[in-house]
């Protein structure tokens, strides 16, 4: 009994949870920005593998976890940028586009990492935590809250920053009205190919940081189709949000609970088959869009490329 | 009131517009169209559906650049790139379609367009808006999402963004169309206290009633061109009924050379022949944008045409889709024949001989994507002979659609060519080939040459004027009262909803039909 629901273990638990659920909440953070602005994008999967490959190649040859982050954001813009183009600009179908970035760059980034590092297997050394005072002291989650590395506590920080952006300020509204009615924004004067670019560059960045934080903080290392559908959770994560942030935060926690679920259950040689425990977040997506799929409202303007004049 | 400062006739336009000209693929939205906005004046733009008044508003606002002729703004050329051009140069518009981001406040709304890096001016916005609003004497909610505002309020909010951006010139495109007889009293009043604070408003209707009791200065645009012009003296020195008749001259009188000009050859009805079509006292209640109709009685005769005028949007396709069944009535009866039809569905009436062509050509009238030869038979899908047991019979099709393409001059480059790909007029001829095939009894023509070119215009009227030669009953919904005038007995005018008056088409009848457009006795 203690052995399955000591306190260590359970700390060990939720610190898993802390881990698994940065990722999807920089992917869900960043997809719920595109999405406000009108633009679908499902090529957040792919844009988390270019900021995952660049961001390990970065830390990896740099030392610097921090560079690896810098590079890994500019992979996401990178990749964001060619479905900025094509989609904002050139207004072709974000659906299409969106998944064939997504496999495009599974492809690209485990084609790379063969040739660089499959003889290899390079990791880079654990990461540092950061100990905050008094509040890591607290039994079971103090450890697992408190004692984390410093961009889990910037992560969570980025949460209330974009609260703070969609309610308080200019780019908030113009996000809010590329996506709701781009026509009125664009009577009312500002570029909504401009808006949307910068939400899908956004999106893009933070895909990226997601990316990484995954392959050098989670993993310590980078393998080929290492985001595992992190990406989709994010959409996913978004759609249910409905446009706020710290609704993301409370999803990617959940999800990340179970992700830690499968990790945990498999130590403790629980006798259920590896598969099944594998697919419980995947479950509990469905569930939770069974639940409360119906209450997501989406931007009126969700996916439909703007073009002035067109009614 | 704009009295003695807007007769000094060398006031200089905020807006002018010199030989204006839009085209797009197929139509010439206008065409050299001059245009002077003043300062203190409601500059009325009058014309029916079509006229242009849209696009010139497009590019005043910038959303559309003309193909030919300049923009004066102060006096300078100003080529109007975007709307962010408009709004600095101080022209804000209200459009037809409302503008405004329905999850947002109100206010919010209203901070929309500031630079991006800012935060919102919300205690700035609200000083502003006060004093705005009390000059004006309207309230506006700036805390309430704008999805819960009426569309009246939603409206006030338009024009208050426009204040709030200090424009010089506002405009305002069809912004009647969905406000209530009192919202539009209230316009009114507002739009009277904005021109005395000096702005300039182009006030865009096809209302007559409004033109006259809103506007300083009246342009009566027509088919892309501006066909008249009444100035403030003249307003001023005119009796309404004068100015009524006047612009019911410019609006529906007759041009001199006129290409579509026809000779109405005399047709004897049998007065005495059993109607085929017995309308009675027809009601269809209203929807949420759409009018509805109540009373509506009319017969036709064999041989008979009748024709519906008035202005769009007046009953005419709720009667028209009432009649073929499309449309669920409140009350009243149809006849076809004398037999009751009313429990009959859309495909049993027209069994029974009742066709109707919809002037929505490609959106209810024909499956684009589908090839020509099975759009002439869409509403006979799995009938013998063309299908049999289920399955299309593709030598049967091509054999009879072959027949009606030449029968009916439809210029198509195959049998097989979807049907979008051809121009406005050769789907026409798809319809008309189709509605008057075998067994049509009673035809229902709605808007049949609206967008059409002039050949294909004069190539539908005829075949129209053969049907009704054959001895078939026709109704014939149109806008366009040149074309009523030309082909039909009889002229019945609606209004919302109701019909107004029904006048034989003698000589008399285009001033007795004009005045009951606008709502005047015949």
């Amino acid at each position: 009994m203690t052995g399955l629901f000591g306190e260590i273990f359970l700390s060990a638990l939720l610190f898993g949870a802390v881990t698994a659920a940065i990722p999807l909440l920089l992917a869900g953070l960043g997809e719920q920005m595109s999405e406000k602005a009108g633009v679908l994008n499902i090529g957040i999967e792919g844009m988390m593998l270019a900021g995952a490959y660049l961001g390990f190649v970065g830390a990896f040859y740099s030392g610097s976890l921090w560079l690896g982050f810098l590079t890994s954001a500019g992979g996401g813009i990178a990749v964001a940028l060619v479905m900025a183009l094509l989609c904002v600009r050139i207004g072709l179908n974000q659906i299409v586009i969106g998944i064939a970035l997504t496999l495009g760059l599974e492809g690209l980034t485990a084609l790379l990492h063969h040739f660089q590092f499959s003889r290899s297997y390079p990791r880079l050394p654990a990461v540092d935590v950061t100990v905050i005072p008094l509040l890591s002291d607290i039994p079971v989650i103090g450890p697992a809250l408190f004692r984390q590395h410093l961009s889990v506590y910037l992560a969570v920080a980025l949460v209330f920053a974009m609260g703070y952006v969609y309610r308080r300020t200019q780019l908030g509204l113009n996000l809010q009205a590329a996506g709701d009615k781009p026509a009125a924004l664009d009577v009312a004067g500002i570029d909504v190919v401009r808006t949307r670019t910068i939400a899908v560059l956004t999106t893009g960045a933070l895909a990226g940081l997601g990316g990484a934080f995954l392959a050098n903080v989670g993993a310590g290392l980078f393998i080929p189709f290492i985001t595992n559908g992190a990406g989709f959770l994010g959409i996913v994560l978004a759609m249910l949000a409905r446009g706020r942030p710290v609704w993301v935060l409370f999803g990617a926690l959940l999800f990340g609970v179970c992700l830690s679920l499968t990790t945990a259950m498999q130590v403790a040689g629980i006798n259920i088959p590896t598969d099944v425990i594998q697919m419980l977040p995947f479950l509990a997506v469905m569930i939770m869009l069974v639940l409360f799929g119906r209450r997501a409202s989406l931007p009126a303007a969700l996916g439909i490329p703007y073009e002035r004049g067109a009614r | 009131m704009s009295s003695a400062s807007s007769l000094s006739v060398d006031k200089r336009d905020i807006v002018a517009l010199e030989g204006v000209t839009k085209r797009f693929p197929g139509v010439v939205a206008n065409d050299s169209v001059d245009l002077a906005i003043r300062p203190g004046e409601v500059h009325v733009l009058l014309g029916e559906n079509g006229a242009g008044k849209s696009t010139l508003i497009g590019m005043l606002s910038g959303l559309q650049q003309p193909d030919e002729g300049r923009i004066l703004v102060d006096g300078e050329p100003t080529a109007i790139t975007s709307p962010r051009h408009a709004l600095a140069l101080g022209i804000g518009t209200v459009f037809q379609h409302m503008m405004l981001v329905p999850t947002l406040t109100v206010a919010e709304n209203l901070l929309l367009g500031g630079p991006w890096w800012q935060r919102p001016k919300t205690e700035e916005l609200e000083a502003r808006v006060a004093e705005i609003t009390r000059t004006l004497g309207i309230t506006v909610k700036l805390h309430a999402r704008v999805s819960e505002l009426s569309l009246g309020e939603q409206q006030q909010v338009e024009i208050l963004r426009a204040m709030v951006r200090n424009s010089r010139l506002l405009i305002l495109d069809e912004s009647t169309s969905m406000l209530t007889p009192k919202g539009i009293d209230e316009l009114g009043a507002l739009m009277r206290r904005l021109v005395e604070q000096g702005l300039a408003i182009v006030f865009i209707t096809h209302k007559l009633k409004e033109a006259a009791a809103f506007g300083d200065r009246i342009s009566v645009l027509k088919l892309g061109r501006k066909v008249g012009e009444i100035p403030p003296e003249r307003f001023r020195a005119l009796g309404e009924q004068v100015i009524i008749s006047e612009i019911v001259e410019l609006m529906f009188g007759k041009q001199k050379d006129d290409p579509e000009a026809a000779e109405r050859p005399v047709r004897t009805i049998h007065a005495e022949a059993a109607p085929l079509l017995q309308v009675h006292d027809l009601g269809v209640a209203p929807t949420d944008d759409a009018p509805g109709l109540s009373s509506i009685s009319f017969d036709i005769r064999p041989g008979e045409l009748l024709g519906i005028a008035g202005i769009d949007g007046n009953g005419q396709k709720q009667l028209a889709e009432a009649l073929a069944g499309q449309r669920a009535t409140a009350y009243g009866s149809v006849r076809l024949q004398g037999a009751t039809i009313d429990a009959l569905s859309v495909g049993e009436r027209r069994e029974r001989g009742l066709r109707y062509l919809t002037d929505d050509r490609l959106g209810e009238g024909t499956v684009g994507t589908f090839p020509v030869s099975i759009n002439f038979f869409l509403k006979q899908v799995g009938a013998a002979p063309f299908w049999r047991r289920g399955v299309e019979q593709r030598a049967e099709i091509d054999k009879r659609a072959a027949q009606l393409v030449r029968e009916y001059d439809v210029r198509t480059p195959s049998l097989k060519t979807p049907v979008a790909r051809l121009s406005g007029g050769n789907i026409q001829k798809v319809l008309l080939a189709r509605e008057l095939a075998e067994g049509a009894k009673v035809v229902i023509f709605n808007k049949p040459t609206y967008g059409l070119d002039l050949a294909n215009t004069l190539a539908s009227r005829q075949r129209i004027r053969d049907t009704a030669a054959r001895g078939l009953a026709v109704l014939l919904i149109s806008t366009d009262l040149e074309e009523l005038l030309s082909m039909c007995d009889r002229i019945a005018v609606i209004a919302n909803g109701l019909l107004v008056g029904t006048v034989e088409n003698a000589d008399d009848a285009r001033t007795k039909i004009g005045r009951l457009m606008i709502g005047l006795a015949a």
